[in-house]
């Protein structure tokens, strides 16, 4: 209940400048949801606050983050959708909107990687500069398959900063035993209408039918390191690197045995069960593998070994 | 998010806390829902990954063929059965020359003897061949995992610790120990006694 209890101080500090509203009705609220209905909380929070918005004549982007004050987060920490927070960053690049809604669209960066941002022509902000630094405060985050990005909205403060805000990289670095190589590995063949580049199953493509494929290499595995499990998807340049096999070589072995699949099989034999460091960039679930070298440097022990004597 | 099901880490224990991992159970009704070992260490294990040295492999199926892979690492014995719903495990296991270093992703599954012990056994989803490094660093992994269980043992906070210590009668520092020797084995070169048990 404690987290009700706060849920309910935050939204009446959202709401207290607009409605007469007292924290005990607002938990009311959140507890009939949760307890009667069985909500979750936070679906429960959404709720209520969408009914104070109706009551107040207010948009959700009118919504300040309360008088409590935002946490002050690095883009890469932003892990969850409709969150009030302060950002400290770098203009990394700009885009051209696609829609008259948009005033801005671009990147956003700090030391911890990149996050895409969106402006809105309605909430009437001061325009941000390509390579300028601003502390951005009470900015909302926003997901969409998995992505993450953030927008700005009328209760945003910009505020330039003196200093220049560094953008890290955003690559990413999983280390892991390869346990496994999911389907669609190996030699692939793509559609080539336009820019699809879809992977064919049985010589289909979703989008287009059947059309006649252009080979590729692709590997698309899974890194696990007895915690956590990632998805690694190997291009064909990274796939010869990690197996040897070349994409021609890869055809004329198709070709001998008269079926495709004895590519990734012969992967599979040489690279299952092994431990690999993987770094890239991530998208969506996936790392997509720029560097991988493999892990077969003697171990020591003593660091383990040291711990596990000490408990 | 929670309703795509997202895919079970495999999880690293010595062969000795995989035997004693007796106690299954599954964390829903719906019979789809997976099957998970509990670890006497306090953690779940729907998968896990192995590597160690193969031993010997029969084929010990009636009418048809059914591998049977015995994987030593250096607290004891992993058993591996294959049949036909594992064909690439099977046909692996017909193969491979022993004694030689393999990796194995698979699942947990226990069965009762005649006598009413429980066994744990290793349902493999791929065996590959490997080579030492790869084996020492799964040593090394392995024990590190297993003291991060061990450490954060604590029945009061952990679902999994508290049903470890309602099912078992397991103390947690036999592993640790384990661990330890394991580590120390790396060190000398030599493997201690595999302590190996006949699996029926």
């Amino acid at each position: 209940m404690a987290d009700l209890q706060r849920h309910a101080a935050e939204i009446h500090d959202q709401f207290s400048d607009q409605l007469d509203i007292t924290v005990e009705e607002v938990q009311d609220r959140l507890e009939t949801l949760v307890d009667e209905y069985k909500v979750p909380a936070d679906e429960a929070r959404r709720s209520v606050v969408s009914t104070y918005l109706d009551e107040a004549g207010m948009d959700r982007d009118q919504l300040g983050g309360g008088s409590g004050g935002n946490a002050s987060v690095l883009v890469g920490e932003i892990d969850e959708d409709e969150q009030w927070v302060d950002l400290r960053v770098q203009v990394a690049d700009l885009w051209e909107p696609r829609s008259d809604a948009v005033s801005q669209v671009g990147l956003l960066g700090d030391e911890s990687g990149t996050i895409k941002f969106v402006a809105f022509e309605t909430s009437d902000l001061p325009e941000l500069e390509e390579g300028a630094s601003y502390a951005l405060g009470n900015v909302v985050t926003d997901e969409y398959e998995g992505n993450y990005s953030v927008k700005l909205n009328r209760t945003t403060s910009i505020t330039a900063l003196d200093e220049d805000v560094e953008v890290g990289d955003d690559a990413t670095e999983v280390e892991g035993a390869l346990v496994d190589i999911q389907d669609g590995s190996g030699l692939v063949k793509r559609c080539p209408e336009g820019d699809c580049t879809r992977v064919l199953q049985n010589g289909r493509c979703n989008e287009h039918g059947e059309v006649d494929g252009e080979y590729d290499l692709r590997i698309k595995g899974v890194l696990d390191d007895g915690e956590s499990v990632t998805e690694v998807i190997f291009d064909e340049e990274a796939t010869t690197e990690l197996t040897g096999i070349g994409l021609d070589e890869a055809i004329d072995m198709a070709k001998d045995a008269l079926d495709t699949e004895v590519v990734v099989e012969e992967m599979r034999e040489g690279i299952l069960g092994r431990y690999y460091r993987v770094r890239g960039p991530t998208f969506g679930r996936y790392v997509l593998a720029d560097e991988t070298e493999r892990l077969d440097d003697p171990v020591d022990a003593e660091a383990t070994l040291i711990k596990a004597r000490s408990i | 998010m929670s309703s795509i099901p997202t895919r079970e880490v495999a999880r690293r224990a010595f062969a000795r806390e995989f035997n004693d991992a007796g106690y299954t159970f599954k964390e829903s009704d719906d019979e789809r829902a997976p099957l998970y070992a509990l670890l006497p260490t306090g953690e779940r294990a729907n998968r896990v990954f192995v590597v160690g040295t193969l031993m010997e492999t029969e084929d010990v199926g009636d009418e048809s063929e059914y591998w049977r892979g015995r994987i030593v690492d250096p607290t004891g014995t992993f058993f591996t059965y294959a049949g036909q719903y594992q064909p690439e495990a099977a046909a692996a296991l017909r193969e491979l020359e022993t004694p030689g270093f393999v990796a194995i992703v698979g699942k947990p599954r226990t069965y009762e003897t005649d006598e009413g012990d429980v066994r744990v056994s290793l349902r493999p989803e791929s065996i590959t061949v490997v080579d030492q490094a790869t084996r020492d660093r799964w040593v090394v992994e392995t024990a590190e995992r297993t003291v991060e269980r061990i450490e954060a043992f604590d029945p009061e906070t952990s679902e999994y610790a508290a049903m470890a210590e309602e099912q078992y009668d397991l103390p947690v520092e036999t592993y640790r120990d384990q661990a330890i020797a394991a580590l120390e084995s790396l060190d000398d070169g030599e493997m201690p006694d595999a302590g190996a048990e006949p699996a029926d």
